[in-house]
């Protein structure tokens, strides 16, 4: 059985928080215990609240969980919120010489630290974090050499820091083991240590690692951390980084690079991404390979810019005119997130086409918990059939009809095999046909090329398998990060003698449409999805003919917890054919400013 | 890769079977003409040239020229070429494409592209309207002129690109014309030859769809710089100079930094070693790896 914690951590943005959660995640992560970080917070830089949620277990963990079971309250407004939520078990740490808890629901353990008291009054008002975080890993049982070697590492370079850290740590430490009963429930640790990663971090090593050279971006939330990793890391790695005036030099820069024959890549959110559509459609015609990420957010226009959703799967679709091929895959955890671009930047250069990748807020900005040796795996580099020498043809066409629709790739330096790209439609040449006054037979046959190449795309991704109870009736379908919480769902599900079967999704263009028909003609699908319309049950009817039975869904901001598709599921069981969840625990819920009219914050369905 | 073999070659040799196709008398014959001519000077070869433009009937320019090339959008020829340069800063970049490419939809692009100063060329041919849309006001339309668009006069007014090169850091900025082919050569090679961004700005009429400023217009005009004694190293006069527009509008080179900072692409450390492209094995070694994954540890 897996024993785990869920930790929330509240304070107001700038009061310290993340690195509170970010040294609790690495003490856990270094004792071989698995973590599953989400912070929910706002687009504000200091002040309001920000709530760090940070599931621990045992074993592996592929989402948020459902249930907050200890919390450091680092001030009034994040113990009036969350106060509320603990069920009887839970333990609740804050300053006592400044917070009030108010009564604590039954069976939960209140424990106020003196801070003042234990870390001195002249300490620094970020002490009382460390306090709190040393009382806490005392409560979880936790060793404190765990604690004190995470300060070591972070503050390597500052040995006073260390120092203040750790004594301030273990007056706390000693304070809650001496004052406070521990909480109930106990880890296994292990002497394996794991690896602490954001999933942006993990698109852009895994980038790197698949041969990633120039990398572009115009900073948008949530996919900045993109930028900073490849900032902070490309003169080491040999990465040429920009960052440019907006995302339609974005786009036509990285694929400008690509042009040339250098694995090139960029990443925005859905703003960004509308910025960077007709260039989409040059890579298209021109047959340029590019990895473009698209991190969804909560839409439309600037939206959520800090919250969850999967609704930009409309948007990559239908992103520039005409018809073309393109590949649009989504990443379904931040471990897949690392496969992806290994998998992305291969069928770039062998398909010779853009490929959208799709990650969301809960992947790009959550983190988790991997094995080191995950990492460290050399990619296979397949780029296609490219032409990097002379190779003695003197009649080398860029754009050659071939079977497979793929025309071999000269890149520009080779001598005598010049060539011209175009977005004008071309013929086999490059040799531009828009101005002739008509050529049917040249543009269809061009059309046709760059189609054909499709076709081959599906024998590449690894085949679609069914999870959870293979052999039921009723299948769970999602696609991208709502893997997580939807695997463990069904996984509870099971466990309760409700049958249920989750097919995931993550190559969504071009569409696994015959393995998706044998697997679910005939059933009952439910489909499990982070957007209003239901974008991906439509695009399940209209690559494969078809339509959801059921569909549960979430756009609140929030994302799905495994209990809000176990609800919903068994909604749909009950009969119900279209259920929205939502979350609904008073932390999450924000009083409109004062003003005129009182607005509702939340409804019950 | 090396950039030139140095031994002038044959402007022939940048001629491809594909004949241009613009309008008999367009001024954008005499850009491609001399533009050949001068990487034969310099002796670039072919397959060292990338030559990128947007779309236009300037745009046209790279289909009627033998090296590599992009066909770009509208407006994006800079940041297309500038991911060339990046990808591999050995070949030789020129940008190209119209008033209403360069300074209209992509002027975004121009201002930064200059402030970025990557090492390349670019080369737009103004002719004070959109051509290939046939005849609509551009950026640098004087104002009160008749087109399609403003077919009571263009009420707004003309930008004026010479100044605003100046002003966003352009380390080579120079005003060419069509109708003085040999001067337009010198231009082009100084500016291939700057370390850094160099603009040229090209009178190139329109001679369909631009019935005010024509070839003969211009004729009257221009005067060359180099014959007033003008100081290319100074930007103040540069500036001065810049502003002349009506009865004397000056052609030549107006600014060349005499100390160039160093371009973009010779700073970046990721470009101090063979192009990027050209590199055969791709992906992080081991030893890399590892050092990144004892961040997360
Ligand atoms: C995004 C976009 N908007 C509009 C157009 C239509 N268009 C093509 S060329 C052009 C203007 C061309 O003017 P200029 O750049 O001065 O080139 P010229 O034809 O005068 O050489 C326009 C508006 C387009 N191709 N793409
Ligand atoms: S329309 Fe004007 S710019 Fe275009 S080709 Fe004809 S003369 Fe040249
Ligand atoms: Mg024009």
């Amino acid at each position: 059985m897996a024993n785990e914690i869920i930790v929330g951590i509240g304070g107001a943005a700038g009061d310290g928080g993340a690195s509170t959660g970010d040294n609790l995640a690495q003490t856990s992560a270094r004792q071989g215990l698995h973590v599953y970080v989400y912070t929910s917070y706002q687009s504000l830089i200091r002040g309001g609240h920000s709530w760090i949620r940070l599931r621990i277990s045992d074993t592996k963990v592929t989402n948020i969980g459902d249930q907050v079971s200890a919390m450091i309250a680092l001030n009034q407004d994040s113990m009036d919120r969350h106060l509320q939520e603990m069920k009887a078990g839970a333990i609740c740490i804050y300053n006592g010489d400044k917070v009030k808890p108010g009564k604590a629901p039954e069976g939960v353990q209140l424990c106020p630290l003196p801070v003042f008291e234990l870390a001195g009054k002249d300490a620094l008002p970020i002490m009382q974090n460390t306090v709190a975080l040393g009382a806490l890993v005392g409560l979880l049982g936790y060793d404190f050499q765990a604690l004190s070697s995470v300060f070591e590492h972070t503050f390597k370079k500052k040995p006073q820091v260390v120092e203040a850290n750790v004594t301030a740590a273990k007056a706390g430490f000693d304070f809650a083991v001496k004052t406070y009963k521990k909480h109930g429930t106990v880890l296994k640790k292990t002497d394996a240590k794991l690896a602490m990663v954001h999933g942006n971090n993990i698109l852009a090593m895994g980038a790197a690692n698949a041969g990633c050279k120039v990398y572009c971006a115009y900073p948008m939330s949530p996919a900045t951390g993109i930028l900073h990793w490849m900032a902070s890391h490309g003169k080491d790695l040999g990465i040429c980084v920009r960052q440019v005036e907006d995302e339609i030099g974005v786009a036509n820069m990285a694929i400008g690079a690509g042009q040339m024959g250098v694995r090139s890549m960029c990443a925005t959110s859905g703003g960004g991404f509308a910025l960077m559509t007709e260039a989409i459609g040059m890579a298209g015609i021109m047959e340029t390979p590019v990895v473009m990420i698209n991190v969804m957010r909560g839409g439309p226009s600037t939206g959520l810019p800090t919250k969850q959703e999967q609704g930009d799967l409309n948007q990559a679709i239908g992103a520039s005119q005409g018809d073309f091929p393109r590949i649009i895959i989504a990443p379904t955890s931040i471990a897949d997130c690392y496969t992806v671009m290994e998998e992305s930047f291969n069928l770039a250069e062998k398909y010779q086409c853009p490929v959208l990748v799709l990650s969301d807020l809960l992947m790009s900005e959550g983190h988790c918990t991997l094995e080191a040796s995950f990492l460290d795996r050399e990619f296979k580099i397949d780029r296609g059939e490219l032409i990097l020498e002379d190779d003695g043809d003197k009649n080398y066409y860029r754009y050659k009809d071939t079977p497979s629709g793929i025309s071999p790739r000269v890149i520009p330096g080779v001598p005598n095999h010049l060539y011209v790209s175009a977005t004008d439609e071309h013929d086999e040449d490059g040799v531009t046909i828009s101005d002739v006054y008509t050529d049917p037979i040249t543009r269809k046959k061009m059309v046709d090329k760059r189609a054909r190449k499709m076709e081959g795309v599906v024998k590449d991704y690894t085949p679609l398998k069914l999870e959870g109870d293979a052999s039921s009736n009723t299948v769970v379908v999602t696609y991208g990060s709502t893997w997580g919480a939807a695997s463990e769902a069904v996984e509870r599900l099971n466990k309760e003698g409700v049958k249920v079967a989750h097919l995931s999704f993550k190559y969504l263009v071009p569409f696994q449409e015959k393995e998706a028909i044998a697997l679910l003609k005939g059933k009952k699908v439910i489909v499990v999805e982070m957007n209003k319309a239901g974008q991906f049950a439509r695009h399940l009817r209209a690559e494969a003919g078809i339509t959801a039975d059921a569909n549960v869904r979430k756009y609140d901001g929030e994302p799905f917890e495994p209990k809000h598709i176990v609800e919903g599921i068994k909604e749909v069981l009950k009969g119900k054919n279209l259920v929205e969840v939502q979350s609904l625990e008073p932390g999450w819920r924000t009083p409109h400013p004062p003003g005129p009219g009182v607005l509702s914050t939340g409804s019950t369905h | 890769m090396t950039t030139a073999t140095l031994q002038p070659r044959d402007a022939k040799l940048y001629k491809p079977e594909v004949p241009p196709d613009w309008c008999p008398g367009c001024g954008d014959y005499g850009v491609l003409t001399v533009l050949q001519r001068a990487v034969g000077e310099l002796g670039i070869l072919n397959e060292n040239l990338m030559v990128v433009s947007g779309i236009g009937c300037s745009s046209n320019l790279p289909g009627f020229f033998k090296s590599y090339g992009m066909h770009s959008l509208h407006g994006r020829s800079l940041p297309v070429a500038t991911g060339c340069k990046m990808a591999n800063h050995e070949m030789t970049v020129i940008a190209c494409g119209g008033d209403g490419d360069g300074y209209g939809i992509g002027q975004g692009h121009f201002i930064h592209s200059m402030r970025r100063n990557v090492n390349m060329t670019y080369i737009v041919m103004d002719n004070e309207i959109y051509g290939l849309t046939t005849g609509q006001t551009s950026p640098t339309s004087e104002p009160g002129m008749k087109t399609k668009s403003t077919p009571f006069g263009n009420p707004e007014g003309q930008l004026n690109p010479m100044a605003l090169a100046l002003a966003a850091g352009c380390g080579f900025v120079a005003r060419g014309f069509s109708g003085d082919i040999n001067h337009l050569k010198s231009l082009y090679t100084q500016a291939i030859q700057y370390p850094g961004f160099a603009l040229i700005d090209v009178f190139s009429p329109c001679v369909t769809f631009n019935k005010q400023n024509t070839f003969g217009w211009f004729k009257e005009r221009v005067y060359k710089l180099e014959d007033k004694g003008h100081d290319p190293s100074n930007w103040t006069a540069a500036m001065e100079r810049a502003k002349e527009w009506g009865a004397q509008i000056p052609i030549g080179v107006l600014y060349k930094n005499p100390n160039p900072r160093p371009s973009i692409d010779a700073e970046d450390p990721a470009l101090q070693g063979a192009g990027l492209a050209t590199i055969k094995k791709l992906g992080l070694t081991s030893e890399q790896r590892k050092k990144l994954i004892a961040e997360y540890l």
